[in-house]
């Protein structure tokens, strides 16, 4: 289909995964047109990655499951840090998101005619639909599917292999969007595309090349530009650690929670004997607590001078059926990349980045402060607070790509008069500059941080400033700066976010740092969330 | 260890492709040729003639073998770079690499695979009505849940031209995940399409089932789709 980039009324979503995808859905849905725009097509997003499985209080399992224990599973895990009001909506609306993914062809493992749970960390109940060990991926497929319904109607105008390079403002309203410039990565050229803007681009891995289990593709440029831009972002200092990485060429993998789901246990060697420092330490969910708590455990055992300095997932347990009913990918994938079978030898594994909570500010509608500018999926800050549960990131896609549609569909704008855009600089950042940045990142980033650590990356980054050649290495050192002032800005511990030097949880801190670009980084708190614990 | 990297370049479609002669040394064993492309990109590194290595442009995204991005023509072979251990890979030192042949080049490594898609449309791989989905058919709708798009597939098939009626596998098993769990008339609408873009056209050699790199069971997913239609059709008469 021929994309018209000024035709009126079309809504532009830039990042094509599971997020635009929902969204683009929703509003095809609605009979409102979208252009969906994304560097590499659907098939390529990481959403593709995500192994273990999506969120819903089906109660298939006969345990007696519900939304409210959903809700407040997720409120807990993310340290009362999320909006109570939008994780309400997405326990709500989840087992309806399953129903209608079941509807469109996803193979979720079942029995009976019935969806199989699985359990997963830091949950009580069975509560993870899933297939097998390649959730991600099987429900890509189906989305796209169901996408290409719309597209032939005209209702889906795909723009694969473009990048978003800027945002365009209106002249009617200070920091109200009227559309983006996006460049063609094939020929270089760049157009301008009208309307309102949903952003589904995806986490910050970009900031870490190498040392994340995401996408390589993503660049961390267009969340940079957004920033430099004067969008806000939130709690950028909760960034997750999971538990079961493994170092493969070029990136993390990781070792799907799914595994200690169905009976995976976690140990290390002390004084030469098996430790199972989970289980002996968090009696009640052991080795499936949340993913903040394992790593930070995982951070003190590799430090302790009784213990290998290793730790191992031994799933030697588990049973035939299990290897090859659920998780049949995660074996072949260790086989691969590590040359053990996972049925027959412990997996040594580590922490690794892995999500980040934090992201694009959003209220419960997915609107960003900017106007006509909605955020959705991991670019978000919105249901995870200071660390996620292990099957809602699938869950939050779906449910905010589906929320931003929705209520955008209630407030499209009328014709957008975007003002004159400046000369486009689509140089790209020197990829020394961008390990530079990553390299001070990571050192103050870690499992655990402390305040001179931080103070000397803030230091490191502002010198970096004057090294600067265009405009997209000074908006990534911003987003940087932001990223590194925020978690010095939290003088506490909270979830993924650990200080040494402030190593209790402080309630006055229960607020959502917010980072914005003025010409300079400047740093607030939300107002205090109004959640019960 | 060191291996020469050989790369058939070309800064556009137009321009004429040549070979560029890289050395390369590594000391990790598991080097893939996707994270050797990532080393060459960092910067700095010369070929044997001394000429600096321009970014090399390719795609690559998951870098796991599940997102088929980085689909390319490694030594003759077709796969994914991020599948391909240099060590492995190499035949008397030496590693070639070329962008896929049955896609318009964008630029050195990188194609233009649109038309994977653009079939897709045309056979109108879709659901109108809401899928059942049964115990029974979820073995087959998941393993054809899995093709990457990468065109590994049709590289190798014989039969496959762009631009003709025959789609190849890439076409035929994302229907397969719609077949698993279609009924009615539906079912027939896809299986028409099937019948005219996969079954007519195919000759049966199966190089696209030896050459999948997500191990998907090609052969399987073929003759119990071949089944569906011939059943349709029986029903029909």
């Amino acid at each position: 289909m021929e994309v018209n980039a000024t035709q009126a009324g079309f809504v532009n979503i830039i990042g094509a995964g599971l997020a635009g995808l929902s969204a683009a859905i929703h509003l095809a849905r609605l009979e409102i047109p979208c252009r969906l725009i994304s560097v590499q097509p659907s098939e390529r997003a990481q959403s593709v990655l995500a192994e273990g499985g999506i969120n819903g209080a089906l109660d298939t399992m006969g345990e007696k499951d519900t939304v409210e224990a959903h809700c407040e599973d997720t409120l807990r895990a993310g340290c009362y840090l999320a909006d109570p009001a939008a994780v309400r909506g997405l326990a709500e609306h989840a087992p309806e998101i399953i129903r209608f993914l079941d509807g469109i062809g996803v193979p979720f493992n079942r029995k009976d005619g019935t969806i199989q749970l699985r359990n997963f960390g830091g949950q009580k109940k069975k509560r993870t639909a899933y297939a097998r060990s390649s959730t991600g991926k099987v429900l890509m497929s189906a989305l796209i599917d169901e996408c290409r319904k719309y597209e032939s109607r005209g209702l889906v105008a795909r723009l694969s292999h473009h990048a978003f390079s800027a945002l365009l403002f209106s002249g009617v309203e200070e920091l109200a969007c009227a559309g983006v410039r996006v460049e063609d990565v094939y020929t270089g050229k760049s157009i301008d595309c009208t309307g309102a803007v949903i952003f589904c681009f995806g986490g910050l891995n970009g900031f870490f090349p190498g040392m994340t289990t995401g996408t390589t593709a993503n660049s961390g440029d267009a969340a940079a530009q957004a920033f430099a831009q004067g969008v806000r972002f939130g709690n950028l200092e909760m960034i997750q650690y999971h538990p079961t990485t493994i170092g493969i060429s070029g990136k993390r993998c990781l070792i799907s929670e799914a595994a200690r789901g169905e009976g995976g246990r976690l140990y290390t060697l002390r004084n030469g004997k098996p430790w199972y420092f989970m289980e002996e330490k968090y009696p009640e969910l052991g080795n499936l607590m949340p993913r903040d708590v394992i790593s930070r455990e995982m951070y003190f055992v590799l430090r302790d001078p009784d213990c290998g300095g290793q730790v191992f997932l031994d799933l030697r347990e588990l049973s035939g059926e299990i290897w090859k009913q659920r998780l049949p990918d995660l074996r072949a994938e260790v086989k691969h990349y590590l040359g053990l079978d996972p049925a027959k030898a412990p997996i040594p594994v580590e922490p690794g980045i892995h999500y980040f909570m934090g992201g694009i500010d959003v209220d419960e509608f997915h609107r960003t402060n900017v106007g006509n500018l909605y955020a959705a999926g991991e670019c978000c800050c919105q249901y995870h607070g200071a660390n996620r549960l292990g099957g809602n990131s699938m869950l939050g896609a779906l449910y905010g790509g589906q929320a931003a549609a929705e209520h955008l569909a209630g407030h499209l704008p009328g014709m957008l008069a975007p003002l004159p855009a400046p000369q486009a600089d689509n140089d790209c950042a020197d990829p020394k500059m961008i390990l530079q940045i990553s390299e001070i990142l990571l050192s103050a980033l870690g499992i655990a941080r402390d305040g001179n650590t931080l103070q000397s990356a803030q230091e490191q980054l502002e010198d970096l400033l004057g090294c600067t050649r265009n405009e997209r290495e000074h908006s990534r050192i911003y987003l940087a700066l932001a990223i590194i002032r925020s978690a010095a800005f939290r003088e506490e511990s909270r979830g993924a976010h650990f200080r040494v030097d402030f190593p209790e949880t402080n309630e006055e801190y229960r607020r959502q740092t917010v980072a914005h670009f003025d010409g300079q980084v400047k740093m607030a708190y939300r107002a205090s969330l109004e959640t019960t614990p | 260890m060191n291996i020469r990297i050989d790369i058939l370049r070309r800064a556009t479609e137009e321009s004429p492709p040549w070979w560029q002669k890289v050395p390369f040394e590594t000391e990790r064993e598991n080097t893939t040729v996707a994270a050797a492309l990532n080393e060459l990109n960092s910067g700095g590194f010369h070929d044997i003639h001394g000429k600096l290595v321009e970014p090399i442009r390719w795609d690559c995204s998951c870098l796991q073998k599940k997102c088929g991005a980085c689909a390319m023509v490694i030594n003759g072979r077709p796969c994914l770079a991020c599948d391909a251990v240099l060590k492995t890979a190499a035949k008397k030192g030496v590693v070639t690499l070329e962008p896929l042949r049955k896609f318009p080049v964008v630029a050195d490594l990188m194609v233009d695979r649109s038309i994977l898609f653009e079939n897709l449309s045309l056979m109108k791989i879709w659901a109108e009505k809401e899928l059942v989905m049964t115990d029974r058919a979820t073995d087959a709708a998941y393993d054809a849940s899995r093709c990457l798009q990468c065109g590994c597939c049709l590289e190798v098939c014989p039969n496959f031209c762009p631009g003709d009626d025959f789609f190849g596998a890439a076409g035929f098993v994302p229907t397969s995940r719609l077949l698993a769990s279609m009924t009615g008339e539906e079912q027939q609408r896809v299986c028409a399409a099937y019948a005219s873009h996969a079954y007519e056209g195919c000759g049966k050699s199966l190089s696209c089932a030896k050459i999948c790199p997500a191990g998907i069971d090609i052969e399987h997913l073929l003759l119990r789709t071949n089944a569906q239609m011939f059943r349709r059709k029986h029903d029909r008469m």
